[in-house]
């Protein structure tokens, strides 16, 4: 345990060391909110009813930015050969970096959410929904992401073909996320939904971090 | 299983077994159109456009199958490092993404009239269009790394995790309320189609699965094929780079 949260410590003090990775991610998340309202016109009623997809669909991609990076730069210098060495099952670094990553990236997410909202005029009774929702949803897109991340490393065009690997994966946390949001707007009840996302979160838990260690074990040959 | 493991019998055996498939197949598929177009009835509420189904429905079982066949195989090569297994996993991609895109594209087709719409948003349109995007995710990784060994390893786990999405496809139309009708061939209580339509609809789904293998013995022995074209390349390079240098004054 204390070798996982050591872990933890290590990329967070890395991240925020270099800084920029929250800032971005943060950064493009509201640019790309408030694209919306220069396409499709300033209209509060359309905007209430794209606000909640939009919200959720930018923060897949916001997600999606930070995750070639998660294992890229211990690949890279060496380091990722000395912790595949370690005691630690590397099951359980993954999981250690994907909390990490999540601190860094998906939390400032969910708390820069309610902001956006008020700029698309989401319905009030959305607001609650929503951060629970993200904060139910989030860790599920660090996990997924770390299979894809961990898939696609050394590949050419990485980015890329991360993207086109992941997105499909995280159609269901976007789907549920969405219905949980609208389901308390017209007051039939968020419970189910966010369930589904707790359902989500708790499969990936156990499940992601098997295949993300096999490709990472797959990487190192 | 390792019998099969030697590239040269498996060449011998797909040499062997290859025509009887491909003339059963086409046999099969002949025979199926024909009972298909001709004979079977029309639907009493559908008309003429129901024989859509004898192409849309044996298409979504093979999307199906052949993902699952692949994945299959992709465990094969991670637990057993089988030889065979990584060339059966990627020669059967792109036949399973040809079907899914033959099971979308008919499904439209069949919609318009029925439905009234080319495509709808419900469970079962979605997750099969989600099996459409992970076949190409998993030809995309296999072909993104210079070494093709690293590809076909990064390939198996996608083909693995993405197993996830067939209990998906197939109970979507149950768990959720869905514009695409529910199970009516494999399901609890057996089959509810008429007999006058489920015989062809088996002939044009046997001729289906002989379709998959014929395709697929074709690409594995193609690959097989470049492997050794490709080993015979390289040592030809060999050979000259390592002949004795140029005479230079």
């Amino acid at each position: 345990m204390s070798a996982l949260l050591c872990l933890v410590r290590r990329d967070l003090r890395l991240a925020l060391r270099q800084g920029g990775d929250a800032a971005m991610v943060v950064g493009f998340f509201v640019l790309a909110v408030i694209l919306f309202p220069f396409g499709v016109g300033p209209e509060p009623q359309l905007l209430t009813r794209i606000a909640t997809g939009v919200i959720w669909v930018t923060a897949l991609l916001a997600a999606l930015l930070s995750l070639e990076r998660l294992f890229q730069a211990d690949w890279e210098d060496g380091s990722l050969e000395a912790l595949a060495l370690m005691p630690l099952p590397l099951e359980a670094q993954v999981l250690a970096k994907c909390l990490a990553h999540w601190l860094v990236t998906g939390l400032p997410l969910i708390l820069v959410a309610p902001l956006l909202a008020l700029l698309l005029r989401l319905d009030t009774a959305g607001y609650p929904v929503l951060v629970v929702g993200m904060a139910l949803g989030t860790p599920s897109l660090s996990l997924i992401g770390a299979v894809g991340a961990a898939l696609s490393l050394g590949a050419r065009r990485g980015g890329v073909l991360l993207s086109l690997l992941v997105l499909p994966l995280y159609i269901p946390v976007l789907i549920f996320g969405v219905a949980a949001v609208e389901a308390a707007i017209t007051g039939l009840g968020a419970r189910p939904h966010l369930l589904l996302l707790g359902a989500l979160l708790a499969a990936a838990l156990p499940l992601t971090p098997l295949a993300a260690a096999a490709a990472l074990r797959q990487a190192l040959e | 299983m390792h019998r099969f493991a030697n590239p040269a019998r498996f060449m011998r055996l797909s040499t062997a077994i290859l025509p009887w498939c491909a003339g059963a197949c086409a046999l099969s598929l002949a025979l199926g159109l024909y009972f298909a177009l001709f004979i079977a009835p029309p639907d009493y509420q559908q008309g003429e456009a129901v024989r859509i189904m004898f192409v849309h429905v044996p298409a979504a079982m093979m999307a199906t199958s052949v993902y699952a066949v692949m994945a299959a195989a992709s465990a094969v090569a991670l637990i057993w490092r089988h030889p065979l297994a990584d060339i059966a996993a990627q020669s059967a991609a792109p036949i399973g993404a040809g079907f899914t895109l033959v099971c979308l594209v008919t499904g439209s087709l069949w919609g318009e009239p029925m439905w009234g719409t080319w495509w709808v948003w419900d469970a079962r349109l979605t997750s099969v269009l989600v099996l459409f995007f992970l076949y190409l995710g998993y030809l995309a990784l296999v072909n993104a790394f210079d070494e093709p060994v690293r590809g076909a390893r990064a390939g198996a786990i996608l083909a693995l995790v993405g197993i996830v999405n067939l209990p998906i496809i197939k109970f979507s139309v149950e768990w959720w309320n869905t514009l695409h009708q529910p199970a009516s061939i494999i399901r609890l209580g057996g089959p509810t189609i008429d007999a006058s339509m489920l015989w062809p609809l088996f002939v044009m789904v046997l001729g289906f699965v002989l379709l998959f293998v014929t395709t697929l013995l074709l690409r594995m022995r193609t690959a097989l094929l470049a492997a050794k074209v490709r080993a015979l390349r390289l040592a030809e390079v060999e050979r000259m780079t390592h002949a004795p240098a140029p005479v230079s004054s």
